[in-house]
């Protein structure tokens, strides 16, 4: 899977930490790191043939910023690719970031074991 | 349908050929997955490779070798090369997972179709590189990127696989690895091509470049390649176009002493042997496993009836013989 900073957002920290959980529950993770535009995100999501794209924001552009990736995966015919997220997020924008396609959300405090389960329940059994 | 074309491509095969970047991108996956439904399609662009410049960067952790990859995409892009990147990082020996962190380092304008680039875990394979690293190059190449830039796993002494995969090697140190410079001797120093001194805006980079260059002068026959030593930093650019030229000076090296071919007759026996070696494991392991008459003899070892090596010769023997 590819984790990524979308926007001008520098707290990479839950990131780092979520990668990390990943990475010891065995999955292959590709840190893109801070600041990728929707468009960076998706062109190496697709030219690392990941399954999952998790997207880490704290900085109050999600609603800018993950309608916009959605809209690229679906240009680009790679609906396979599914998105998950956390950061701050308010609960109203979660409940409409999630009806667009964003597969799940977490918030500050949210468990490690439970996005890890959730990480392994969306992309199936593909290490990447 | 022309009758007359020559035989059929597999459909991901032919898609790679058309540009179609997610089939490539899905073809390598499939390739580390080791997945067989993919050969049709990996034998048949195993012909439209062999042209690229495939090019190692290798050297001990955090010296910098994915910085210079991106100074070294720029300035190739800049000089209108197709350029291919695959990065390799280690896996966890614990969990199997890994963070491929290399592509932080990457930056390239949106949508430029002259690069494509490719994160790898090395999934428990030693030597620096992926199982899957060298068949990955080869699909680059036969999509036509004409560089292909190669950043093996950061261990130091043992990225030495590398050497079997880049026609050129680039071993990347830092000033003051000190010890390191000399223990390096074992492995990497003998497969460089070209030496990169990185962060040579530290101090010591210019006793590190000499100390490098008075060993290359040891040992080194008249008329064979003797290792550039070229200093780089990144921050701030200094040194990658004479980097690119030291590189380009051993491909036109290659070319010149005729060595390329011998270099690529040798690898391509060493794969093969590779190739043949894990299917007879498979096919020994399969027949021991499955033959009664095999576990009696396996038995007989245990108990100490008859030695390892005689049981080898009957194995050996078992599978020799004609069904
Ligand atoms: C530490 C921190 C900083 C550090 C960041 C260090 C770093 N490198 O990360 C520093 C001091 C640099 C900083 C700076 C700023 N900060 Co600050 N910062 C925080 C703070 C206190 C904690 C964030 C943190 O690291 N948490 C620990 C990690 C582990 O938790 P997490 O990121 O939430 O991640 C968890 C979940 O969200 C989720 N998750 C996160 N990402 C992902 C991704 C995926 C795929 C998944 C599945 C899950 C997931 O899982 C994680 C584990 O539970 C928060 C307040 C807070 N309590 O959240 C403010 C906060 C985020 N900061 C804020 C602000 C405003 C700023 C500044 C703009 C302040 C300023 N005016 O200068 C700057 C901006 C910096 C920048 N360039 O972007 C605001 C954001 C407000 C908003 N969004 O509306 C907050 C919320 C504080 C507040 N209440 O006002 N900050
Ligand atoms: N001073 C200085 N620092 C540099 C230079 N090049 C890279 N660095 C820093 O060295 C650190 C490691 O750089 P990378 O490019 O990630 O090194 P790497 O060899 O790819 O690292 P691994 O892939 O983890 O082995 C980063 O903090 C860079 O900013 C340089 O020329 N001078
Ligand atoms: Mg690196």
């Amino acid at each position: 899977m590819l984790i990524a900073k979308p926007g001008l957002d520098g707290h990479d920290r839950g990131a780092k930490v979520v990668a990390r959980a990943l990475r010891d529950a065995g999955m292959e993770v590709i840190y893109a790191g801070l600041r990728q535009t929707p468009e960076e995100i998706v062109e190496s999501a697709l030219e690392e043939d990941v399954r999952l794209i998790g997207l880490s924001i704290l900085s109050g552009a999600h609603m800018a910023l993950f309608p916009r990736v959605l809209a690229l995966l679906k240009q680009k015919r790679a609906t396979r690719i599914r998105v998950f997220a956390g950061g701050i997020i308010p609960d109203e924008d979660a409940k409409r970031l999630k009806k667009m396609g964003i597969r799940a959300i977490f918030g500050p405090g949210a468990s490690l074991d439970e996005i890890v389960a959730t990480a392994r329940k969306i992309a199936g059994p593909s290490r990447t | 349908m022309n009758r007359r074309a020559p035989a059929p491509l597999p459909d991901a095969a032919r898609r790679v050929l058309r540009g179609d970047r997610q089939a490539l991108a899905r073809l390598i996956s499939q390739v580390e997955n080791r997945d067989r439904s993919v050969l049709p399609a990996v034998r048949a662009l195993y012909a439209r490779s062999g042209h690229a410049t495939v090019v190692g960067l290798t050297g001990p952790l955090g010296v910098g070798k994915s910085s210079i990859l991106n100074l070294l995409l720029g300035h190739l892009r800049a000089l209108r090369k197709r350029v291919g990147i695959v990065a390799v990082d280690p896996s966890s020996p614990f969990s199997g997972g890994s963070i491929l962190g290399d592509r932080i380092r990457l930056e390239r304008p949106a949508g430029d179709d002259g690069v494509f680039i490719r994160s790898m875990a090395a999934r428990g394979h030693a030597g620096g590189v992926a199982l899957a690293t060298r068949e990955t190059v080869r699909l680059l190449d036969a999509f036509g990127m004409e560089v292909i830039l190669v950043e093996t796993v950061g261990s130091g002494q043992s990225d030495v696989e590398i050497h079997e995969v880049a026609s050129t090697s680039v071993v990347v140190v830092v000033p003051h690895l000190g010890d390191d410079v000399q223990s390096m001797k074992a492995g990497l120093f003998e497969i460089a091509d070209v030496f990169c001194v990185n962060k040579a805006d530290l101090p010591g980079a210019d006793s590190a470049a000499k100390y490098l260059t008075e060993m290359t002068q040891l040992g080194v026959a008249k008329g064979r390649w003797r290792p550039q030593v070229i200093q780089t930093s990144t921050t701030p650019p200094r040194g990658i176009s004479e980097l690119w030229e030291a590189i380009a000076a051993h491909e036109a090296y290659l070319d010149s002493s005729g060595s390329r071919r011998g270099q690529d007759r040798q690898r391509l026996t060493g794969e093969i042997l590779g190739l043949v070696r894990e299917r007879v494991d498979a096919s020994l392991a399969a027949a021991l496993e499955r033959d009664p008459d095999l576990q009696a003899v396996l038995d007989r070892v245990v108990a100490r009836k008859i030695d390892p090596h005689t049981a080898a010769d009957r194995l050996l023997a078992a599978v020799r013989r004609p069904k």
